[in-house]
């Protein structure tokens, strides 16, 4: 199954419905066509408000990934919508968070992972052997399963690759670190002990710290890998409260084996799946198409939980 | 059947919980042998130590005009300042270079590469310390004569002890970061943060108290050092004036007078002795300190 850029949402393709919506203002609902049209509009009205501007950020062409020989997945072809959240699924080791590896080139860590294809973010061709991939990585940041925050102290956490990245100056360090706490919910918990270990934190407050961390660099994207699932059902849903604030100003991909999760926060869906002896993308489409029409059968009696 | 088979299993229980008293009673005995013979060191050298502190005091030590032992002058401090100067020269030198060689090992160098540094370093850390004298008598010795004479230098001896102790300070130093969790170089690495800024920022305060750790068992190895700083510090009593100069430390002190001294000589060796094993243990103490941090 190949998915392009136009493929973000079945029946109403977004591209399709912007323009529909400039025909609609300029035919002064003199079309014929109007009534139907704006039914269309009506269902996708979310995602129209979630997409000014439904463009894409990363698109991957016929991405693979081996491990020496053996493939974790094959042929993902595959649009992330600007400012949107994109939830991935499927069963463990299908190759989600391999295919993660890839758009920040943190596989680049792997000396045994050789990658075919080609990923775009923008106009960059992000596996250009001769690209910076430490700026590349300050544009897409990654979170992980397990927070990680560093052995230093909460605002060290935030300020060090900020210092790394050339802001080197303190009052505007401050204020970076003070926006990004308080836009994860953490500034009032932890203003008065900044200066403590980030060890010392709680799960679900590391999480948000390591979140505030990548966000301080002002990313484009972030990868997010199963963030909630190392968490407490409150930790994780404060979490996910905090994902979906993201939206729009971020571009969000993330992993997820929480299904209701997924149909929750997820403007678009992929699941991945192993077959033939690799990972392979099987259907992507709307939360609410890959939930309620799915077009895979396999896709259907994994979101009903019969498989995986 | 099953009776007999449980009584064959209660009595392989029996004898094997005896068993266990067995080895924790031999592992008694032998844990008391050893802080025994520590305590009998101690004990002895204190033993030993007492009579020319009953007769000088302790204060001899410091203010006496020199250190002349047949004539009742015990100044220790040129040789305590020598073992001071060669132990924190080696160490000043050693511990950034351990350190260093070990990010090389870890996040530099291509793994054979690192395989061989590593087989490397611990073979210089296994040989005799005889051995590390004889190579800085022979080269060490005429090579820094050229340049200032006489060679026989407290220059020397930074040079013979930085080599010894610095594969102390690079194998612990190697283990402590091979012991940080790979998710915080995952994590910095995702940051977009240099291999430097990551090693800095990151490594270096994951690792510091092993770091630690390795500085002060490197510096014990140093003050301890007898052997190869006898055959290269030339052995003057003085307060070496410059890096060229001559000097002898505390621990070449006892080896070299031992033999023949004694009555009050020979105490005042012991004194010194005890001198070393105070630095010791403070060192051991601060340690244990930094580790439970
Ligand atoms: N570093 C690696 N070296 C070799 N093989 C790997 C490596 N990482 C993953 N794999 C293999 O690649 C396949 C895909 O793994 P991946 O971790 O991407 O799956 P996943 O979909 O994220 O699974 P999960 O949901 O359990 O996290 C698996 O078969 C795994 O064994
Ligand atoms: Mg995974």
């Amino acid at each position: 199954m190949t998915l392009s850029k136009g493929d973000f949402d079945d029946p109403g393709d977004l591209d399709q419905i912007f323009l529909d919506l400039v025909e609609i203002e300029n035919n002064q609902m003199s079309n014929p066509q109007t009534t139907n049209n704006k039914q269309q509009i009506t269902n996708n009205q979310q995602q129209i408000t979630n997409n000014k501007q439904p463009t894409t950020k990363i698109q991957t062409e016929k991405l693979s990934l081996y491990y020496r020989a053996k493939p974790a997945f094959e042929d993902v072809t595959m649009s992330i919508a600007t400012g949107c959240i994109t939830a991935l699924v499927g069963p463990s080791g299908c190759g989600k968070s391999s295919f993660l590896s890839c758009l920040n080139r943190l596989k680049d860590l792997m000396p045994h992972a050789r990658v075919e294809g080609s990923i775009k973010l923008g106009d960059l061709e992000v596996l250009d052997p001769k690209l910076d991939v430490i700026a590349l990585r300050r544009r897409v940041g990654m979170i992980f399963q397990k927070p990680n925050p560093f052995p230093l102290s909460i605002w060290k956490n935030i300020a060090f690759p900020l210092r790394e990245h050339g802001i080197k100056n303190r009052e505007e360090i401050d204020s970076i670190v003070e926006t990004t706490l308080q836009d994860v919910g953490l500034w009032d918990e932890v203003k008065d002990r900044l200066k403590d270990s980030a060890l010392a934190l709680s799960g679900g407050q590391q999480q948000r710290l390591c979140i505030a961390r990548a966000l301080a660099l002002q990313p484009e994207a972030l990868l997010m890998d199963e963030p909630c699932s190392a968490l407490d059902p409150i930790s994780s849903s404060i979490v996910e409260d905090l994902i979906l604030s993201l939206r729009e100003k971020y571009t969000v991909l993330i992993v997820t084996h929480n299904l209701a999760q997924a149909k929750r926060i997820a403007d678009y869906v992929a699941l991945f799946w192993f077959q033939s002896g690799s990972g392979k993308l099987i259907e992507f489409g709307s939360g609410k198409q890959v939930f309620e029409s799915p077009q895979h059968s396999l896709t259907e009696a994994y979101i009903n939980g019969i498989r995986g | 059947m099953t009776l007999w088979k449980l009584k064959i299993s209660s009595l392989f229980n029996r004898l094997q919980s005896q068993a266990d008293l067995l080895l924790i009673s031999i592992l008694r005995i032998l844990a008391t042998i050893t802080g025994a013979i520590v305590l009998f060191i101690v004990f002895f050298l204190i033993l030993e130590a007492i009579p020319v502190l009953q007769d000088e005091g302790i204060v001899p030590f410091f203010t006496d005009s020199s250190w002349n032992p047949a004539e009742g002058l015990y100044n220790l401090t040129p040789m305590l300042l020598g073992t001071l100067f060669v132990t924190l020269g080696s160490v000043l030198i050693a511990t950034p270079l351990g350190i260093l060689s070990a990010v090389f090992c870890q996040y530099y160098a291509p793994a054979k590469i690192a395989y061989f540094y590593r087989r490397l370093i611990e073979l210089l850390a296994g040989i005799p310390s005889v051995v590390y004298g004889f190579w800085g008598l022979v080269v060490l010795v005429p090579l820094i004569n050229s340049i200032n004479p006489p060679g026989t230098s407290l220059l020397a001896g930074i040079i013979i002890l930085t080599i010894m102790i610095l594969p102390t300070i690079a194998l612990i130093a190697d283990a402590s970061f091979a012991k940080i969790p790979e998710e915080y170089l995952i994590g910095a690495a995702s940051l977009g943060l240099s291999q430097w800024g990551t090693i800095v920022g990151v490594v270096f305060p994951a690792a510091k108290s092993g770091l630690f750790t390795g500085v002060i068992l490197e510096t014990g190895r140093a003050i301890g050092e007898t052997m190869a700083v006898l055959m290269v510090c030339g052995n003057v009593v003085q307060i070496p004036r410059s890096i060229f100069d001559p000097m002898r430390a505390l621990t070449a002190n006892i080896a070299l007078e031992m033999a023949y001294a004694l009555g009050n000589h020979r105490s005042a060796l012991f004194v010194s002795g005890l001198g070393l094993m105070g630095m010791i243990i403070i060192l051991v103490v601060a340690s244990e300190i930094i580790n439970e941090q």
